[in-house]
């Protein structure tokens, strides 16, 4: 058993120290099987781990001190500094929010009480579901299923440039639930320029691939409705796929014991996206009327499905939402931080960025308040930096994962016994508004 | 400090006080009987006033991922709802699936200082449980289902050794950190995976050849034989469908004396006659309750307005999804464990169905005779918002107001209910032990639910008022720990309540070496990381030491069998 499981005190800085059980916090599957040595403060990742991961954990720490305008302060300077900022504000806006389950309940608290405005970096992106959700609705499955279940892949985006190990873990896996000798599954690549390459091993079958531009996924998956609808379709060739491409999928979707949709909402990165999720959506429940099929979104890097999920609980809404009133009010479009900064409706950035040294704070000339990774990269110096420990290294904590259904526990790997924890830094400055 | 709380009327059925004059008295967040000699600190004078113990919902979804896949999925049921943030309190929204701490509030507001979660999939506990400790003022607790998850049907299919089900039971409840089991769609969860569109209680499961009645039975057994005190919560097959009343019949006959409780009993009481092929079994399944002494209900009233819909009952959701209202649905089959589906859903007066629904839940009231047996629910949010809970009770408290309401409904089904011959009200007393007495007897809450010597002193005073709405909707005062929390339907304090589990015993070593296996060949999350540990538990900010945190409240399970 590892001193962490134990809660014994961290072990002299030389000797080496196993944690096993690991959950990673660097992308949205949350994968919880790695292996992590530290040596002093020191990280490596020693099982499991993809190369996103091994970024993550391995980087060295740094001694990010707090600074107010540049210069070095003792926590409590820069707390009572961030709380100043915050209390002359008319709109505070609170952005970025990397962190944890503790984390964002911190957020939410501080963003009620000071009547600011709550949005996570990866909002928009995320936004291409909820509206779905708030439109229609969808039929989803969660990876556990699609591991042990699915005999069909249709791959909707660059699945394994945004989450590395997913295929290793969900579709390239060689024992299945429900058969000593499972069947090899069918990949479907459907959209342009993805990295294939994981779809490789002996549970692989056919392997299709229906070239067309990511945004215009929605017209295949359309022609795929008007097909099964018995409708002729408009062109022999729908956004680069021909007719007899189109009808094969449809007949190997209609073959499949439980077909599943995967799609990435941040590689969907184009105008009206969200059209595309409702487009697959209604294709997945069309088919439900007689088999079995369902979507699979993930996403959800940066904390992004952890954030919404504690905003949706606590305020009733997913992000974002102001509480300029006193009460919660939701409009994805009107509290998107970009967009209040470019209005100058807000005069106040707090920034919370706890997981990468790359998920910055946008480019303004408002009061900023940083709660950073210790190595977060900065383009200029903020009025406020306060470094915080990364949950699932520094301090022990809780992940949604991007299905929003599974959450794992983080573990403190205790690397640093200086670096804050953001709840912690965060109570203190609602303290003092 | 001994608080009194001098000359009130005292309804506490646990105690058999049924509306006496009574002092209580109060230290240290417990119902005491001090010495003659004891000072009395402060004193609350009750005289005209009704007292209970605080009300216990034993049947409301308040934390879980469907839970908040609603709250995601409905603004506009939040929209005109805020609740701005107040001195004491934080804001919020939401009027059928409301955000956690406005929930806690409203709870409190309206006398109830505790709520059980029914649903809690295992594998989404660890949500379930972040969603209950910010849901402010009421203790919580929740059932863990089992029954659709591959491991149990796995177990059950290969004619697993009874022991060996049995540890896997009790390990999912201190995984899951749980206080009671439930069963939802026996296997048919699980089933619609596979295709298959409905269960019955002995269709055979297509891939593991176990039926709804095999693994109610193995559940039911297994409980009474950990020691746990509530029974298997069933929520029975063929939810919604007419003609389900049969199965229900056979689900009472099928448990053979073995304690069960059936939940939301309402949505499992339809016939087929008339016009309309819907019609109301109530008279029969009550009658077949009263002559069955091991079976409990809660109802799972209907009222009329807009709601939603949540349910671990993915089989049977995904066939509700065509009453969808407004029309967005979300149906998920989730981990090898469980599945779920949320769909709004308008009740309506002027409507048949519903107006049929709303009868057959007030005749399943008011036809089964025995209180300790049946327990106050909407299934909130799926029948109405809990906060419909004051109007309910007045339905069941006056006839006239009862009969009134009748003649609004649908004329098709008033003459298809009884409900105007009935002519039963409930007493105060019986009210009681419906709310209160009866949950925390049923649930092995053995200091909860009444005002004896050694309870825990959440404690609701009422107005004795004749419109039994408003009384109930607007305490005088609520109690919590010996604490006053409400003071005329306001909130005067805010305080994080309990969490409520139950350990039966088990042996740990036999049943994860298995387990072990089983996750690590199948699973995307590790074993070791799927059990919820006491700290992730416990009260953010409570101040309690890790590992001593007094939130947390294990009650004693009976010896195993
Ligand atoms: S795939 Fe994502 S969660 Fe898994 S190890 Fe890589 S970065 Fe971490
Ligand atoms: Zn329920
Ligand atoms: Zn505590």
């Amino acid at each position: 058993m590892s001193a962490s499981q134990a809660g014994a005190p961290a072990a002299p800085a030389s000797a080496e120290q196993t944690h096993v059980h690991v959950t990673c916090p660097f992308c949205g599957l949350r994968c919880d099987d790695l292996e992590i040595a530290r040596t002093g403060q020191a990280l490596r990742v020693t099982r499991n781990g993809c190369d996103k991961a091994k970024a993550g954990f391995e980087r060295p720490l740094t001694a990010a001190l707090p600074r107010v305008a540049g210069r070095t302060v003792p926590l409590g300077e820069a707390i009572a500094a961030a709380a100043a900022l915050i209390k002359a504000a008319k709109l505070p806006a609170y952005g970025g929010l990397a962190t944890d389950v503790d984390g964002m309940r911190a957020i939410m608290s501080i963003a009620d009480k000071s009547r600011g405005v709550v949005d996570h970096a990866f909002s928009e992106a995320q936004g291409r579901n909820i509206k779905v959700l708030q439109t229609s609705g969808y039929f989803m499955t969660t990876m556990t299923e699609a591991r042990n279940r699915a005999d069909l892949f249709i791959i909707a985006s660059d699945v394994h440039t945004f989450h590395p190990r997913f295929f290793e873990r969900v579709v390239c896996n060689e024992k299945s639930m429900f058969s000593e000798t499972p069947p090899k599954r069918t990949i479907v690549f459907l959209g342009e320029g993805y990295d294939t390459s994981a779809a490789v091993g002996t549970r692989i079958g056919d392997v299709v691939t229906l070239n067309c531009p990511i945004n215009r996924i929605g017209e295949v998956v359309s022609a795929l409705r008007m097909l099964k609808k018995g409708a002729p379709l408009p062109a022999d060739v729908i956004a680069g796929v021909a007719k007899a491409q189109i009808e094969d999928l449809l007949a190997r979707c209609h073959k499949a014991e439980y077909g599943v949709v995967v799609w990435v909402p941040p590689g969907l990165d184009f105008p009206n996206a969200d059209l595309t999720v409702h487009q697959i959506c209604e294709f997945v429940k069309d088919l439900n009327v007689t088999q079995r099929f369902a979507g699979l979104s993930l996403g959800g890097n940066e904390g992004a499905s952890t954030a919404a999920s504690v905003c949706a609980w606590q305020s009733g809404y997913p992000l974002r939402v102001s509480f300029e009133t006193g009460a919660p009010h939701y409009d994805p479009e009107l509290y998107a931080i970009p967009q209040l900064i470019a209005s100058k409706q807000t005069d106040c950035l707090v920034w919370l960025s706890s997981f990468t040294a790359d998920l910055s704070p946008p480019a303004t000339d408002i009061p900023t308040v940083v709660l950073g990774s210790h190595d977060l990269k900065l383009a200029k110096e903020p009025d406020v930096f306060i470094p915080v420990g990364t949950p699932g290294i520094d301090h022990r904590g809780q992940l949604v994962r991007c299905d929003s259904v599974v959450s794992l526990p983080l573990r403190d790997l205790g690397r640093s016994a200086n670096l804050a924890r953001t709840v912690d830094v965060l109570a203190a400055i609602e303290a003092a508004l | 400090m001994l608080i009194k709380f001098t000359g009130g009327k005292v309804y506490d059925p646990a105690n058999g006080i049924d509306g006496q004059v009574r002092d209580i008295y109060v230290r240290d967040g417990r119902v005491v009987t001090p010495a003659a000699s004891d000072r009395v600190h402060q004193e609350f004078n009750l005289s005209g006033k009704v007292v209970m113990a605080g009300g216990i919902d034993p049947h409301s979804h308040i934390g879980g991922g469907k839970v908040t896949i609603a709250r995601m999925m409905l603004p506009e049921d939040h929209r005109g709802h805020e609740v701005a943030r107040g001195d004491l309190t934080r804001s919020g929204c939401g009027y059928a699936v409301p955000s956690t701490l406005t929930a806690g509030y409203r709870y409190a507001e309206m006398g109830y200082t505790a709520a059980f979660e029914p649903a809690m999939l295992p594998v989404n506990a660890r949500q379930a449980h972040m969603e209950m400790a910010d849901t402010p003022m009421i203790d919580k607790g929740a059932y863990v289902m089992l029954g659709s998850d591959d491991y149990f049907l796995r177990l059950l299919a290969k004619g697993g050794h009874k022991e060996q089900i049995k540890d896997y039971i009790a390990w999912s409840m201190h995984a899951a950190q749980a206080l009671a089991v439930k069963v939802v769609n026996p296997g048919g969860i699980s089933a619609f995976k596979f295709n298959q569109r409905k269960l019955d209680l002995d269709e055979k499961h297509s891939f593991y050849g176990v039926t709804p009645r095999d693994i109610i039975l193995t559940l039911g057994r297994s409980l009474q034989e950990l020691g746990v005190p509530h029974p298997i919560h069933i929520h029975g097959c063929n939810l919604g469908v007419p003609g389900n009343k049969e199965t229900t019949v056979s689900t009472i006959r099928a448990a053979e004396g073995t304690p069960i409780h059936l939940t939301h009993i309402q949505f499992h009481s339809y016939g087929t006659e008339g016009d309309m092929k819907f019609s109301s079994g109530a008279a029969e399944i009550a009658e077949l309750i009263n002559q069955h002494k091991n079976v409990s209900i809660d109802i799972g009233q209907i009222l009329f307005g807009q709601t939603c819909t949540a349910s671990g009952d993915s089989m049977r959701q995904y066939g509700n999804t065509k009453s969808a209202h407004p029309k967005k649905w979300v149906v998920m089959d989730i981990e090898c464990d469980a599945g779920c589906g949320v769909v709004p859903m308008k009740y309506r007066d002027k409507s048949f169905v519903n107006a049929l629904q709303w009868a057959i839940g007030l005749e399943m009231f008011l036809l089964v005779n025995d209180p300790w047996r049946i327990f106050l629910t909407t299934d909130h949010p799926n029948g109405a918002p809990f906060t419909t809970y004051p109007h309910l009770i007045r339905l069941l408290m006056d006839k006239t107001f009862r009969n009134e309401m009748l003649r609004r409904i649908h004329p098709g089904a008033q003459a298809a209910s009884i409900l105007g011959s009935i002519t039963r009200e409930y007493t105060l007393y019986e009210i009681a032990i419906m709310t209160r007495a009866g949950p925390a007897k049923s649930l092995g809450l053995k200091d909860r639910g009444h005002l004896g010597a050694g309870a825990c002193a959440d404690i609701t005073v009422y107005e004795d008022n004749p419109d039994r709405e408003v009384m109930f909707t607007t305490p005088a005062f609520v109690f919590k720990n010996g604490e006053m929390i409400v003071r005329n339907g306001k909130i005067v304090k805010v305080v994080t309540g309990d969490t409520h589990v139950v350990r039966p015993e088990y042996d740990r070593k036999h049943v994860e070496k298995p387990l072990k296996e089983y996750f690590e060949s199948y699973h995307t999350v590790q074993m070791e990381n799927f059990r919820l540990s006491d700290e992730e538990i416990t009260a953010p900010g409570c101040g309690h030491a890790p590992g001593t945190c007094g939130c947390l409240v294990v009650h004693p399970t009976g010896a195993r069998t």
